[in-house]
């Protein structure tokens, strides 16, 4: 999938620059957005799924300039899945009505397709047991996965992902990036916003480094993790990985 | 050697329990047989008390004259309820209208709704009979005492109910209302399956307590002469001079109107409540 990207600004009514002059044309198959908190990337990746308007310039998905007007961004959302780093499950529904309620309120699914396409994805990412569960019964590592299991239901062309595991406890950190590896490799496109920096490299063939409103880096995973090309690069990920 | 252990294991959990028997931590639940017990102490220091003070004045009570005015009660109790009832219905309906109008984009209706609260739940309730009744009402040509009875209150308890909408929709969580946007609901539906089934979870419980407050802030009505149920037992000690007597049985029937509710709103709490 094609992505493209002009002259993207964005700045907040508090007059503070997010996002300034973001430039980004490339195929998009799995991609990974890091860099410093408050640098941009959840504002960028809002942009990107139609749930916030640039200030200016442009973002174009395969040839199609995205329109700001709330009524070409519910189509355009409706063929987006996002999911949020948490609290993005609707509480006072479980988890196998938070798949079916979009998929026939908005996909129109019927009611039986809709309940047989939450249980063959909830079966397949081994939550089967917990469908019939509210959010609040649910680990904080299963909430994630319905809300993967939710965004992706209705197949749509693109997963955008604002770190996921954030808010996770590390023992669930890695059931959900297995379940992200695992569509990606069934042909899932995604863009991650993520400070798993090994999930970074290993997973995802692009990286974006996002610092001060800029992409300041961006290229192959392999080559830029082993080589940063950028000083700023360098010392962000020397802080990474301090510790490991 | 292991005898001599377990004994002090079973006497120190027996001092634990004498210790559990009147303490509980903060935020737990006291075993029923525990709490039983409590309640019955407690019972029974508020009844030595009143009954001290009692031998003391030299009072004794005599309820006997009661069956004689059963039909007052009953009517009285009649006129109550269905004031109650009408204004539950009404004063939900002014409290949804104006905490909507709260948020217009109309800036008359915007700052009328929001003066109305303001003044409604800044006044007493007396003061706002006294102004709908006898000048609103007689100006307008309103007869019934029940019905204006019925729509002050209304008006009185929908800026309380006002609040309690607004305040449950400003506590519907923001991620929720882009996660809404984000699977490609639209405005219509956001509200219907998101931000309606989370306010009713946290409104009903309120409203709840809110009917109890109706029921009890009729009984001034009672200044316009509206024979409800504490009107009809001023009457009823004025012609017997049980006075005492009179108003603590006004108290118990109050007591089994409101204590249901509220049994009622907690279970309803419970219910609805997913978060966390
Ligand atoms: N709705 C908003 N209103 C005002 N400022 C915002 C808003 N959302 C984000 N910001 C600001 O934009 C900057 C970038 O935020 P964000 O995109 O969340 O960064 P990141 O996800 O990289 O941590 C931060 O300084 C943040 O305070
Ligand atoms: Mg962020």
């Amino acid at each position: 999938m094609r992505i493209e990207i002009e002259h993207l600004y964005k700045s907040f009514s508090n007059s503070k620059v997010v996002l300034e002059d973001i430039n980004f044309c490339d195929e998009v198959t799995s991609l990974s957005v890091v860099g410093p908190s408050g640098g941009g990337k959840s504002t960028l990746l809002r942009i990107i799924g139609g749930l916030l308007s640039p200030t200016s310039g442009s973002v174009t998905v395969d040839g199609t300039k995205l329109v700001q007007d709330e009524r070409h961004l519910i189509q355009y959302r409706r063929e987006i899945g996002f999911v949020f780093q948490q609290g993005g499950l609707f509480h006072h529904m479980t988890g196998r009505e938070n798949i079916i309620r979009p998929l026939v309120s908005v996909h129109g699914y019927s009611e039986k397709d809709a309940a047989d396409r939450a249980d063959e994805l909830l079966t397949r990412f081994g939550l089967a047991d917990d469908g019939h569960k509210l959010p609040a019964a649910l680990s904080g590592g299963q909430r994630q996965r319905i809300a993967i299991a939710r965004a992706v239901a209705p197949n749509p062309k693109l997963l955008l992902l604002d770190e996921p595991t954030s808010a996770l406890d590390p023992e669930y950190t890695t059931e959900v990036l297995n379940m992200v590896s695992e569509l990606s490799s069934t042909g899932i496109r995604f863009i991650i916003v993520t400070h798993e920096m090994g999930f970074a490299r290993k997973a995802c063939d692009k990286v974006a480094f996002l610092q001060g409103g800029n992409v300041v880096e961006y290229g192959v995973s392999q080559e830029v993790f082993s080589s940063p090309a950028t000083p700023q690069f360098r010392q962000f990920l020397g802080k990474m990985f301090e510790w490991s | 050697m292991s005898l001599a252990s377990s004994g002090s294991l079973i006497s120190r959990n027996e001092g634990q329990d004498n210790m559990n028997l009147f303490i509980e931590k903060e935020g737990k639940k006291a075993a029923p047989l525990i709490a039983a017990l409590n309640i019955v102490i407690v019972c029974a220091a508020i009844i030595a008390f009143f009954w001290v003070s009692l031998a003391i004045i030299d009072l004794k009570f005599d309820f006997s004259f009661l069956p004689k005015y059963r039909n007052w009660i009953l009517n009285g109790f009649k006129t109550s309820l269905g004031i109650s009832l009408l204004s539950l219905v009404l004063s939900l309906l002014i409290g949804i209208l104006s905490a909507v109008g709260t948020s217009s984009r109309i800036l008359a209706l915007r700052y009328f709704c929001r003066g109305y609260i303001t003044v409604i739940r800044g006044t007493p309730l007396m003061t706002q009979i006294y102004l709908f009744y006898y000048i609103i009402g007689t100006a307008w040509g309103i007869e019934s005492r029940f019905i204006s009875g019925a729509l002050i209150l209304s008006i009185f308890e929908g800026a309380y109910i006002s609040e309690i909408i607004r305040g449950s929709y400003l506590s519907i969580d923001e991620t929720q209302l882009e996660a809404a946007r984000a699977v490609g609901f639209n405005r219509r539906q956001t509200l219907r399956f998101v931000i309606l089934p989370q306010m009713v979870a946290r409104t009903v419980p309120a409203l709840a307590g809110q009917f109890a407050s109706i029921i009890k802030d009729s009984s001034l009505l009672s200044i316009i002469a509206v024979v409800e149920l504490s009107q009809s037992f001023k009457e009823i000690s004025t012609s017997t001079f049980h006075l005492f007597e009179s108003y603590f049985t006004l108290g118990a029937i109050y007591l089994c109107l409101t204590l249901p509710i509220s049994f009622i709103s907690k279970r309803l709490e419970r219910r609805f409540y997913y978060e966390n």
